[in-house]
C-alpha cells in the first residue's frame, strides 16, 4: 500500500516514501466519522466503505451511514433549530465568519485533501479551497442583511403597520454535489444555515473526506452542535429517507442525478418541502441569492396603529 | 339584549344579465368545447340553475395553452411594461365601473353575503389590479435583478371561496410581469371569471393573453400537467397541492401553492373583549368559514375563558343567516352540497370524540345548502376538529395559561398559513409574531387583506407569496 502515500499528489496517509524504512515514523491516520448533533459517531450500522482518490488508490474508510443515522441527524437538526434560528443575525454572522477563520488556518490540510479527493494539481487545489473559504465569508456576511434586502414595509390601506420579514424554513436536507467535494459542499450548506436553518448534509459519495474534515472545523468553532450535521455513504441509500422525512422542511438535490433526483422531488411533495433541483452549476461562479431564498419563508405581520 | 327585527333588504338581481350558456374564453373569443360537454352552475342558496357552462377537455386546454403561448411570444412579452400597465389599469377601472354587478353575480354563484362581495371581494379585486398595474413598468426596481424576465405561460387553478378575488391574485401579477395565462375557475363558481373574460374584451386586451377554461378537477389536471406551460399557480386544498407538487417534480415548471390552514386565534387576558369577540366572529364566520386562513382554532387564556365565551355566544345569537343578496345578511350559504356534507361529517366527529357542540337558535332556509354558526368547547389538540381543516362556520375552542403554551399549541399543526393575536401589549404582539410559524399574523384584527401585503403559507400551507413586491417573484424567472 505504500504507493497510496504519494505526497506529491497530496495523499492523506501522512506517510512518505521513508515510511517503508524501519527507522521512519509511522503516521497516525485519522478515522473519518459522521458528524451528528456535535458528536462524531460511527454509523450505527457498523458499516464503512472504501474511499479512494481519482486513481482508485485507497485514502480511507468512511462511515456508511444508514437510515437510522439519517433520522438521528434530522432529530439533532430539529433540536438545534430553535436556538440557532432565534440567535441574533449579528451572532450568526460572527459564528459563521469564525468558521472561515478556522478554515484559513487549516488551508494546507484542505488543499491536500481536496487535491487527493478530486485529483487536482497544486494551483487548482489552492484555488478551490480559497474559493470555498471566500464563499463562506460571503455567506456569513448575509446573516444580518437578508431581512433588509428581503423584507418590506407594506403600505396597506388601514390603520396598521404592516411588515414582511424573512424567516428560516426549518430543517434543510442537502444532497451535496458529487464532483466538488469542498467548494460544492460549502456552496450548498452555507446558504441554508446563514438565515437560521439547520442542515443535514450528505457529503459527496465518491469524495466525502473534505466534508468530514470541515465538520471537524465546525466542531471546534462556535457553531452549536446539530446546526450542521454531516453524513457520508451511498447517496442512493440515504437521500430517499431524507426526501420523505416528514420533519424535513426543504431539500437541495444538487448531488442527485436523474432519475433519482425526480424520485426524490416527488417524495419531497409529501410534506411540501421546498426543493432545489439539480442543475449544471459551476461552483466557482458567484452564487446569487437563489439558494438562500428557497429556504426562507416570508412572514407578514399586521400590527395595530391606534391610540 | 333586545333583538332588532329587520325587514328584508335584498340587493336587486336585475343588474346581472345572465346568459343561458357560456363558452370557453380562448384567444379572445368565447367558443364551444371540442366535445361539446357542459355542466350547470347553481345558486347554493336556492339550488336554482343559473347557467350552463362549458367543460374544457384536454384538447380545449391545449388550444388555450397554444393561444397563450402565441400571445406571449408575439405580443405580451415584447410589449413595453408601460403599455402592459395601461391594460391592467383599464381592467381595474372596468372592475370598479361594474362593481355592483360583479358583487351580485359573485353572491349569486358563491352564496356569500352581498355585504362581503360588495365591500370586500370586489374592491380588493380592483385594488389588486391597480397595485400590479403600477409594477409592470418598474420591475427592474423590484429587487430581482436589472432586467427580470417573465416565465412564459402560466397555468392557474383557483378555488370557489373568493372566485374573482383569487382570479385577481393570480392574473394581475402574472400579466404585470409579462406572462400570459390560462386560468381555470372552480367548477361551482365560474360566472365571475367569465364576466372577467368580457372585461378583458372591453379593455381590448390582446387575444390569448388571458384564457379562461371552465371545468372540474380533470380540466385542472390537464392544465397543470400540460407540457406547454412554464408556471403553475394553485390555490386550494393541501391534498391537491401535494398532487400538483408531485406531478411537477420531474419538470422545470415553477410552482406556487396556496393551500389549507388551521389558524390559531390567540386571545390574551388583557385584550378588549368586545373587540376580540368581533375578531373571533370575523375570523371564522366571515365567508361562512370558507377561508383558507380562517381562525378556526380559538385559543383563550384561561383567566378570561368564561367572559369571552359568554360574550361570543351572545354575539353569535345576533348573526343573521339567510339570503346572500340581503344587505343585512351576515352568514350566507355553504357553497355546495359536497362541502356541506364535509362540514356535517367533521362536526359529527367532533361530537363523537367528546367535544361540546353549540349553535345559536337559527332557522335554516329549506332550499339550498346551509349550516349554522357552530362552536365546539372542550376541544383537545388530538381531536380531529382541532387538526383538520373544516372549511366551514365551525370554531374549536381551546385554552392556555402562558404565552409559551399558546405558541406551542398554535404551532402544533402541519399547516402554517395565518394566526391571530389579541392583546393590548405591543411587545407581546411582536413576541408572539416572531414565534408563530405562520405566513400572516394579524394582531387585534383578522382576515384583513391588502394588495401590498404578501400572503402565503409555511409548512404544508404551501409555498410562494401573493401580494406585494414578494408576489412578483412567483411570475419572474428568478
Amino acid at each position: 500500500m505504500s504507493d497510496m502515500a504519494d505526497s506529491d499528489r497530496g495523499g492523506l496517509g501522512g506517510s512518505s516514501p521513508r515510511a517503508s524504512t524501519a527507522s521512519a515514523r509511522i503516521a497516525v491516520r485519522k478515522t473519518y466519522k459522521l458528524y451528528i448533533g456535535g458528536a462524531f459517531p460511527r454509523s450505527e450500522s457498523g458499516r464503512s466503505y472504501v474511499v479512494t482518490d481519482q486513481k482508485d488508490r485507497f485514502l480511507a474508510n468512511a462511515a456508511l451511514a444508514s437510515r437510522k443515522d439519517a433520522r438521528d441527524a434530522v432529530t439533532a437538526a430539529r433540536k438545534a433549530f430553535g436556538g440557532w434560528s432565534a440567535a441574533t443575525a449579528y451572532n450568526r454572522g460572527q459564528v459563521l465568519y469564525r468558521v472561515a477563520e478556522l478554515l484559513e488556518g487549516r488551508r494546507a490540510q484542505f488543499v491536500a485533501e481536496v487535491r487527493a479527493a478530486e485529483g487536482l494539481g497544486a494551483r487548482q487545489g489552492e484555488a478551490v479551497v480559497d474559493a470555498a473559504i471566500d464563499r463562506w465569508v460571503w455567506y456569513a456576511g448575509w446573516a444580518d442583511k437578508l431581512a433588509q434586502v428581503r423584507g418590506s414595509a407594506n403600505p396597506v390601506a388601514g390603520p396598521y403597520f404592516n411588515f414582511s420579514l424573512p424567516e428560516p424554513t426549518g430543517v434543510v436536507a442537502v444532497i451535496a454535489p458529487q464532483a466538488s467535494s469542498l467548494l460544492g459542499f460549502v456552496s450548498v450548506v452555507a446558504p441554508a444555515v446563514v438565515s437560521g436553518n439547520t442542515v443535514v448534509a450528505v457529503a459527496s459519495e465518491r469524495s466525502p473526506l473534505p466534508a468530514v474534515s470541515l465538520s471537524e472545523v465546525l466542531a471546534t468553532s462556535d457553531v452549536p452542535g446539530g446546526v450542521i450535521n454531516v453524513l457520508t455513504g451511498r447517496t442512493e441509500e440515504i437521500a430517499p429517507w431524507l426526501a420523505s422525512h416528514m420533519d424535513v422542511n426543504a431539500i437541495d438535490l444538487s448531488g442527485a442525478t436523474s432519475p433519482l433526483a425526480d424520485d426524490l422531488a416527488a417524495a419531497a411533495a409529501e410534506n411540501l418541502k421546498r426543493v432545489v433541483k439539480p442543475g449544471d452549476e459551476d461552483w466557482t461562479l458567484a452564487p446569487g441569492l437563489d439558494r438562500m431564498l428557497t429556504y426562507l419563508e416570508t412572514k407578514t405581520v399586521w400590527h395595530p396603529a391606534s391610540n | 339584549m333586545p333583538k332588532f327585527e329587520y325587514a328584508p333588504a335584498p340587493e336587486s338581481r336585475s343588474i346581472v344579465s345572465l346568459r343561458e350558456s357560456y363558452g370557453l374564453f380562448i384567444n379572445g373569443e368565447f367558443g364551444p368545447s371540442v366535445d361539446g360537454r357542459a355542466f350547470k352552475t347553481i345558486s347554493p342558496a336556492t339550488e336554482e340553475v343559473l347557467a350552463e357552462v362549458t367543460e374544457a377537455g384536454p384538447a380545449d386546454v391545449d388550444r388555450a395553452v397554444t393561444a397563450a403561448r402565441k400571445a406571449y411570444e408575439h405580443t405580451w412579452s415584447a410589449m413595453p411594461g408601460r403599455e402592459r400597465a395601461k391594460y391592467l389599469f383599464r381592467i381595474a377601472r372596468i372592475v370598479q365601473e361594474r362593481a355592483r354587478e360583479l358583487a351580485v353575480l359573485e353572491s349569486l354563484d358563491n352564496g356569500k353575503p352581498i355585504r362581503e362581495s360588495r365591500d370586500v371581494d370586489i374592491p380588493l379585486v380592483a385594488a389588486h389590479f391597480f397595485y400590479y398595474a403600477g409594477w409592470a413598468d418598474k420591475l427592474e426596481y423590484a429587487g430581482y435583478g436589472p432586467a427580470p424576465r417573465p416565465l412564459g405561460v402560466a397555468g392557474q387553478v383557483i378555488p370557489w371561496n373568493f372566485p374573482l378575488l383569487m382570479l385577481a391574485w393570480k392574473i394581475a401579477p402574472a400579466l404585470a410581469c409579462g406572462n400570459t395565462v390560462v386560468l381555470k375557475p372552480a367548477e361551482t363558481t365560474p360566472l365571475t371569471a367569465l364576466a372577467f373574460a368580457e372585461i378583458c374584451q372591453q379593455a381590448d386586451l390582446p387575444p390569448g393573453v388571458v384564457n379562461i377554461v371552465t371545468g372540474a378537477g380533470e380540466t385542472g389536471r390537464a392544465l397543470v400537467e400540460h407540457p406547454g406551460i412554464d408556471k403553475v399557480a394553485f390555490t386550494g386544498s393541501t391534498e391537491v397541492g401535494k398532487q400538483i407538487a408531485r406531478a411537477c417534480a420531474p419538470t422545470r415548471k415553477k410552482v406556487t401553492l396556496e393551500l389549507g390552514g388551521k389558524a390559531a386565534n390567540v386571545v390574551f387576558e388583557d385584550a378588549p373583549v368586545d373587540q376580540a369577540v368581533e375578531g373571533i366572529v370575523n375570523g371564522i364566520f366571515f365567508n361562512q368559514g370558507h377561508v383558507c386562513c380562517a381562525g378556526s382554532r380559538l385559543l383563550v387564556q384561561e383567566s378570561v375563558y368564561d367572559e369571552v365565551l359568554a360574550s361570543l355566544r351572545r354575539r353569535l345569537a345576533t348573526l343573521r343567516l339567510g339570503d346572500p343578496l340581503d344587505k343585512n345578511t351576515d352568514v350566507g350559504a355553504i357553497n355546495s352540497a359536497a362541502q356541506l356534507a364535509k362540514i356535517r361529517e367533521l362536526s359529527e366527529v367532533g361530537e363523537a370524540e367528546g367535544a361540546q357542540r353549540w349553535s345559536p337558535p337559527c332557522e335554516l332556509p329549506v332550499k339550498g345548502f346551509w349550516f349554522p354558526p357552530t362552536i365546539f368547547t372542550g376541544v383537545s389538540q388530538a381531536h380531529r376538529i382541532a387538526r383538520e381543516e373544516i372549511f366551514g362556520p365551525v370554531l374549536s375552542v381551546l385554552t392556555f395559561r402562558t404565552p409559551a403554551e399558546a405558541v406551542e399549541k398554535a404551532n402544533n399543526t402541519p399547516y402554517g398559513l395565518s394566526a391571530g393575536v389579541w392583546t393590548e401589549k405591543g411587545s407581546l404582539i411582536l413576541w408572539m409574531a416572531s414565534r408563530l410559524r405562520a405566513g400572516v399574523v394579524w394582531a387585534n384584527t383578522f382576515n384583513k387583506f391588502d394588495p401590498t401585503s404578501p400572503f402565503g403559507g409555511y409548512k404544508e400551507s404551501g409555498y410562494g407569496r401573493e401580494g406585494g413586491r414578494h408576489g412578483l417573484e412567483a411570475y419572474l424567472d428568478v
